[in-house]
């Protein structure tokens, strides 16, 4: 079936229904056990800060666990739904590599907010005084 | 794939007559706008980030969205955003088989997945409109200036502060307008009508107001920041849904028309596909910075 549109492409994906719905639908499986278990994982931050003396570690690790999920998840979306998974190698790395931008900007962007903060908590007395949460024991 | 592979290893991709990227122009620039589209997105999120860091204080998201359509006060935390994060998942799925049924020129099969994603993006979009209005119209007590104060979330102000301790809370009570005495006093018991708090004289009012300030929940008022951040990116990705809503109507219109029929092929479903897989991408992030953590 060549038609003008596709004589650019020479080689096209022919997946057979079967392989295509297992494939969707244990796609679709996996998203929402991820989700299920990050809403979990939520639940349970929000029962640690109600709690008595809220382990700021273990908020921590919970939060970086959603972050791991959540950054499966889009490989998961990019890569099944989006069909990069099945581009030619040299395609999916003309967006992968720019993406990698995202190591620094993140990194370098938190870190600025954080000095920030703890600038203005050195400097700018008001600022702690006026903003620094009280120490209430149990959360409401 | 690995008939893929095999082709990869057997063909010198960069001679000139085909694509060597082996994909169709139009798919190809859709991938590279969905990758500048990313950096506007990640620039949003992550500027909401460098504030949220420099801040000794942040809203707690499971005090902020812990509201259902039609459950009242309940203390629901998480579960709307549940619920509109699985609609965005399902809407992405049937668009994975409006895709599947055009690479099989199967009219009828486009069709009816196309009309599935267009209901799952309304519903989304309905989702948030009620989330929006239940935000800005909300009514919090919140004390401001050393008195209290009734606001919603908005972009200028942020009632999702520190709680406030009750000798605080009855400080600035001496100080609070006889009117917001008023909606207090029917804030923090329903069982008083606005109308009978009206009749209240002064002193009844601070009175049933002290006696029930533990039901309101009185806070501080919080960083302006998240209002502004929150409505701006859940405001630019519902656009992106919105924008991806009306692409998908008109292909639904093209597909109807037979213009794919008589062209041979259904790649626009495709490029149309990655926009909307894109939008539930973004979701996944924006889920995470606002909702999780």
């Amino acid at each position: 079936m060549i038609h003008p549109a596709f004589e650019e492409v020479t080689e096209h994906h022919h997946v057979d229904d079967a392989t295509f719905k297992k494939r969707v639908r244990n796609t679709t499986i996996l998203l929402s056990v991820i989700t299920v278990i990050e809403l979990a994982i939520g639940l349970a931050i929000y029962n640690i800060h109600k709690g008595e003396n809220p382990s700021e570690l273990l908020v921590l690790m919970f939060k970086g666990m959603v972050c791991i999920l959540t950054l499966a998840k889009a490989y998961y979306i990019v890569s099944v739904f989006m069909h990069l998974g099945d581009e030619i190698r040299n395609m999916i790395m003309t967006i992968v590599v720019p993406l990698l931008l995202f190591v620094w900007f993140i990194g370098a962007f938190i870190w600025d907010g954080s000095s920030y903060k703890n600038l203005r908590n050195k400097y700018d007395r008001h600022f702690k005084e006026s903003t620094m949460p009280v120490k209430h024991g149990a959360h409401k | 794939m690995s008939t893929t592979t095999t082709f990869v290893q057997q063909n010198k991709w960069w001679t000139g007559g085909k694509s060597p990227f082996n994909l169709e122009y139009g798919k190809l620039m859709m991938w590279y706008f969905l990758m500048s589209d990313a950096f506007t997105f990640g620039a949003f999120l992550i500027s909401y980030g460098t504030i949220r860091f420099s801040q000794n204080f942040w809203p707690d998201p499971n005090v902020v969205f812990n509201a259902f359509p039609g459950a009242g006060h309940a203390n629901l935390p998480l579960a709307f955003v549940s619920v509109m994060t699985f609609i965005l998942i399902i809407s992405s799925v049937t668009m994975v088989l409006a895709v599947h049924a055009g690479h099989n020129n199967d009219k009828k099969g486009v069709i009816k997945w196309l009309i599935w994603t267009i209901i799952g993006g309304a519903a989304f979009l309905g989702c948030q409109a009620w989330e929006w209005h239940h935000l800005i119209t909300g009514e919090h007590a919140v004390l401001m200036d050393g008195q209290l104060n009734i606001v919603g979330q908005t972009t200028s102000v942020n009632p999702w502060g520190d709680l406030v301790t009750n000798e605080a809370a009855i400080a600035a009570l001496a100080k609070t307008p006889h009117e917001t005495l008023v909606n207090l006093a029917h804030l923090s018991d329903h069982n008083i009508t606005h109308a009978a708090a009206m009749k209240m004289n002064h002193d009844d009012l601070m009175k049933t107001v002290t006696a029930n300030l533990d039901a309101l929940h009185i806070r501080k008022n919080g960083p302006v920041a998240f209002g502004g951040y929150f409505f701006g990116i859940t405001g630019f990705h519902g656009f992106h849904v919105f924008s991806g809503v009306v692409i998908n109507i008109v292909m639904l219109i093209m597909t109807q028309k037979d213009v794919f029929a008589k062209r041979g092929h259904y790649l626009m479903i495709e490029k149309a596909g990655l926009y909307w897989h894109f939008v539930d991408l973004v979701w996944v992030f924006v889920f995470l910075c606002f909702y999780l953590i």
